[in-house]
């Protein structure tokens, strides 16, 4: 495993750091995504919720690797040329931020009509109250599902494999078939996401203690 | 000069006839308690003034605003018209300070170093500075409704409206909410709307008291003739069950 680990240190951490690169980039888009969509989904105009209903149902309820196959397939054929790793993760920011846009909705649900209608009452427009007074409210409810949420998506950029997006799944990939070391390829393809998801679970462990 | 002005207003709730064609004027600077049994629509009618609740029909002029007009900016309205809840709704995720400066702040766009003189000025006011800096759920409901009231003034309002300020309070703080509403009913050119079961109080500030009941006004009498020779026998009836204990 070490001699492994020696040998293809570059690639492994090459698809380490295309792993990372497309997880955060999806994490910040899908959390505002998902944030924006929760808002539409809760708002009192018919035509916005309906908007954010029909995103979250449909893009949570079809397969990541449909979608994701779609962005890298089926977009480059009529609208515009893109690589696998921009497909993955534009593929991937749209799956999770319809999970977040639930998680989120939820903790907005979760808070007392009256801080809404304070807001108002006081002369705040409905966006200021919901970003100064009840979202901050709503994400500190969720902090424990988001982090699942966060989790799931370093997980789920696995997919990029399938669609060539150089990331640690897909050099994990080319390295088995290469040395046929696979136990020790997935042993080693394994640690690594747990570089990543662990210190995630053990942040958002941290927020949730320190904020409430 | 009327502050409020319902002209045949009408409040449904689905099928449920909330406020029956109600009519009703306020004047500037006046103080009116509004009574009645729950579920008669009193907080209803409080909360259509800034338009919490929307009507269905008729007008509702608020400061020489219609409020069912739909050019009419509610949010103008409301930085006039100041608010005061039942369960006080003060903001959790900000501290006493910070609930009563953050409206002033972004919606009055008043500069900083004003807004926290005016804000500590106002929890002076009601004997909560040393509060400043705690968070809600530090401080006990009868100081918390205080900061609401201290928060409501923070916008200069011309007018007040109080939905059962004391009903969610322990018996022991009610007081010294009483005594700054008190205060603030009495600034000569605050017009003030409360609903509340206190009749005591009720006596001592109102310069009018209207009773309602099942959606309509069915009393509107200056406060003494009110409390001594009420006309309505459903507002008698009321009358007489409440103030027996």
């Amino acid at each position: 495993m070490i001699t492994l680990l020696r040998t293809y240190w570059s690639t492994f951490l090459t698809g380490f750091g295309w792993t990372i690169l497309s997880s955060c980039i999806a994490l910040v888009a899908s959390l505002l995504i998902g944030s924006i969509m929760a808002v539409f989904e809760v708002v009192p105009n018919k035509t916005l919720r309906t908007i954010g209903t029909v995103y979250v149902e449909i893009f949570r309820n079809i397969p990541l690797l449909v979608i994701v196959s779609f962005f890298y397939l089926v977009i480059p054929m009529y609208v515009v040329k893109i690589n696998g790793f921009t497909a993955g993760t534009i593929g991937l920011t749209i799956y999770t931020s319809a999970f977040i846009a639930e998680t989120v909705r939820s903790g907005i649900k979760s808070i007392n009509i009256g801080q809404m209608e304070a807001s108002r009452a006081m002369g705040m427009k409905y966006v200021q109250a919901m970003r100064f007074i009840v979202l901050p409210q709503a994400f500190k409810v969720v902090i424990p599902p988001l982090g699942n949420q966060f989790i799931n998506l370093v997980k789920n950029s696995s997919v990029l494999a399938f669609v060539a997006g150089f990331d640690l799944m897909y050099q994990g990939n080319a390295i088995a078939s290469q040395t046929f070391a696979t136990v020790n390829t997935y042993l080693i393809v394994g640690a690594f996401y747990l570089v990543i998801t662990l210190p995630i679970s053990y942040y958002m462990r941290h927020l949730e203690k320190r904020l409430a | 000069m009327s502050m409020i002005e319902f002209r045949k207003v009408q409040k449904y709730y689905g099928k449920f006839h909330a406020l029956k064609d109600i009519d009703l004027e306020i004047d500037k600077g006046e103080t009116v308690v509004l009574i009645g049994p729950s579920g008669s629509g009193k907080s209803t009618l409080a909360r259509s003034v800034n338009g919490l609740e929307t009507i269905q029909s008729g007008q509702l002029i608020v400061n020489g605003r219609d409020i069912a007009d739909k050019k009419t900016d509610i949010n103008r309205i409301r930085t006039d018209v100041g608010m005061v809840f039942q369960h006080f709704n003060l903001y959790a995720n900000k501290d006493v300070l910070e609930n009563i400066m953050i409206a002033p702040r972004i919606v009055l766009k008043m500069n900083e170093d004003e807004n926290k003189k005016n804000a500590m000025a106002l929890l002076d006011q009601v004997g909560l500075a040393d509060k400043a800096h705690n968070m809600p759920s530090q401080i006990s409901g009868g100081q918390a409704q205080r900061v609401a009231i201290a928060r409501s003034l923070a916008m200069k309002p011309r007018c007040m409206l109080f939905d059962e300020p004391t009903s969610a309070l322990d018996p022991e703080m009610i007081d010294d909410v009483l005594g700054v509403i008190k205060y603030v009913t009495s600034q000569s050119d605050m017009t003030s709307l409360i609903v509340t079961h206190e009749m005591g109080f009720a006596q001592e500030v109102a310069n009018r008291v209207i009773f309602m009941d099942d959606g309509q006004i069915l009393e509107d009498d200056k406060t003494d003739v009110f409390f001594k020779n009420p006309s309505n026998e459903r507002a008698r009836q009321f009358l007489s069950k409440i103030i027996s204990h």
